[in-house]
């Protein structure tokens, strides 16, 4: 996982090499709130009828003394059910610290866990957010793997979440 | 004037008294049944009340306590009190698993004549030889056992804490108790002395009785195997319940009665 800021050159990139990967927008909304703090997020995978297959992100507070963080990432219930209590935690490349209120733009690569050896399927991209004093929301969206041709698909976020985009590059 | 209140009042307490008897419920009020994180800690509540979940009439004593640790080793609880309503307690919870916490308590009640006397006797095991005098007749001796348990987790479910013991009136997860959301659905068995208790009524009331009118409780009856199948109609607490009179016990010509209770949580999926 990287962070691109420029997406543009990432698409760039991706061309030339040829390489297929998932792109993934995250906005995360500025909450006029008494106490804020910033959201638990998870992003992960799961393939039509059999569940998940693996995480391509987690964030959560690292930053705790005696990882306290760890105590709150069962709030994320959906990943913590399908993934997160199988983890050792952390895990290189995949668990992250939280992030502000804005949209994060993150890019897997094909050749990568969790998606080198991926089975050629329907998939769902799954978010879930939850934050400390605040509510929780989870959004899919589907998409297959590998694409045939470049496709976006997107969802909305009510609270929690803003919007959500996944670009799927052949 | 004064004779026809006292019937009247004898005869509502005949009425009230076994319904009232019936109708308390005992119960394990976890703090949480899902955890994640490396050191968390577990309270718990444990009380006898009428509605799900308040600590309104009494507590459970702690004297039967008995925390199952992922490993099969039993841990201490700590920081234990008993205060008017209800009792709690602590657990540290330090390996990665299912913890089990019950209260498995039996006891004895004797019924005999000495004489022209009715007598009535309560007591353990080891003391009834001892108990009831040479010349009692019409001697009734019944056992009661009663298991209350609820379930905690931290990180990845595990199955060693809920294995049965082979004795008495058991519950044995199919689907794991701290992994049970709402809409999906559930299965589970009741053994009785590690033999399939068949035909038997579960009996599932959500929590939160305050703030409705009706009880909306589920009654269910285990299959031949034991089993019994719940499809969560909401999130929450529930108090699961079932009870069996025998002969079967370690007591000589004693009638037994067994009861299972058990708190589980239901997530939203």
């Amino acid at each position: 996982m990287r962070r691109v800021v420029p997406l543009a050159l990432s698409g760039v990139v991706a061309a030339q090499a040829g390489a297929a990967e998932l792109t993934v927008s995250v906005e995360i909304p500025r909450l006029n709130v008494a106490e804020y703090h910033r959201p638990y997020v998870a992003l992960w995978l799961e393939r039509k009828d059999a569940g998940a297959v693996g995480t391509l992100a987690v964030w959560y507070d690292l930053k705790l003394k005696d990882r306290e963080g760890e105590k709150w990432l069962k709030d994320l219930r959906q990943w913590w059910r399908r993934i997160g209590r199988d983890l050792a935690l952390p895990v290189d490349g995949v668990t992250a610290a939280t992030r502000a209120p804005g949209t994060h733009k993150l890019v897997f690569a094909a050749d990568r866990a969790p998606l080198a050896g991926l089975a050629p399927g329907s998939y769902e991209l799954v978010i879930e957010a939850a934050r400390e004093v605040g509510g929780r929301e989870l959004l899919r969206i589907p998409f297959d793997w590998p694409a045939a041709a470049p496709s976006t698909a997107a969802a909305s976020g009510e609270h929690e979440l803003g919007a959500v985009s996944l670009t799927v590059q052949p | 004037m004064s004779r026809m209140l006292n019937r009247a009042a004898l005869a509502l307490a005949i009425f009230v008294l076994p319904l009232s008897a019936q109708a308390h419920r005992a119960w394990f009020l976890p703090s949480a049944t899902v955890l994640s994180g490396n050191d968390p800690w577990l309270t718990v509540d444990a009380a006898i009340s009428n509605d799900l979940f308040y600590f309104e009439h009494m507590p459970m004593r702690l004297g039967d306590l008995v925390v199952t640790a992922p490993d099969g080793s039993t841990v201490a609880p700590q920081n234990a009190s008993t205060g008017r309503y209800r009792s709690t307690f602590d657990v540290q919870l330090t390996q990665q698993g299912t913890y089990k916490v019950a209260s498995v308590s039996s006891g004895l009640n004797a019924r005999y004549r000495l004489g022209t006397e009715s007598k009535r006797w309560r007591g353990s095991a080891a003391e009834l030889p001892t108990a009831i005098p040479a010349g009692a007749t019409d001697v009734e001796v019944s056992e009661s056992v009663r298991r209350i348990e609820t379930f905690a987790t931290l990180g990845k479910p595990t199955l060693r804490a809920t294995e049965p013991t082979g004795v008495g009136l058991e519950f044995v997860p199919v689907t794991h108790p701290n992994d049970l959301y709402a809409g999906e659905e559930a299965k589970f068995r009741l053994l009785l002395d590690g033999k399939p208790a068949a035909g038997l009524e579960v009996e599932v009331v959500p929590g939160g009785i305050r703030y409705r009118d009706r009880l909306n409780e589920l009654k269910l009856v285990t299959d031949a195997d034991g089993g019994f199948a719940v499809t969560w109609p909401a999130p929450g607490m529930y108090w699961l319940s079932a009870s069996v009179r025998d002969e079967a016990g370690t007591i000589a010509n004693a009638r037994r009665s067994l009861t299972w209770v058990a708190t589980l949580e239901v997530l939203r999926p």
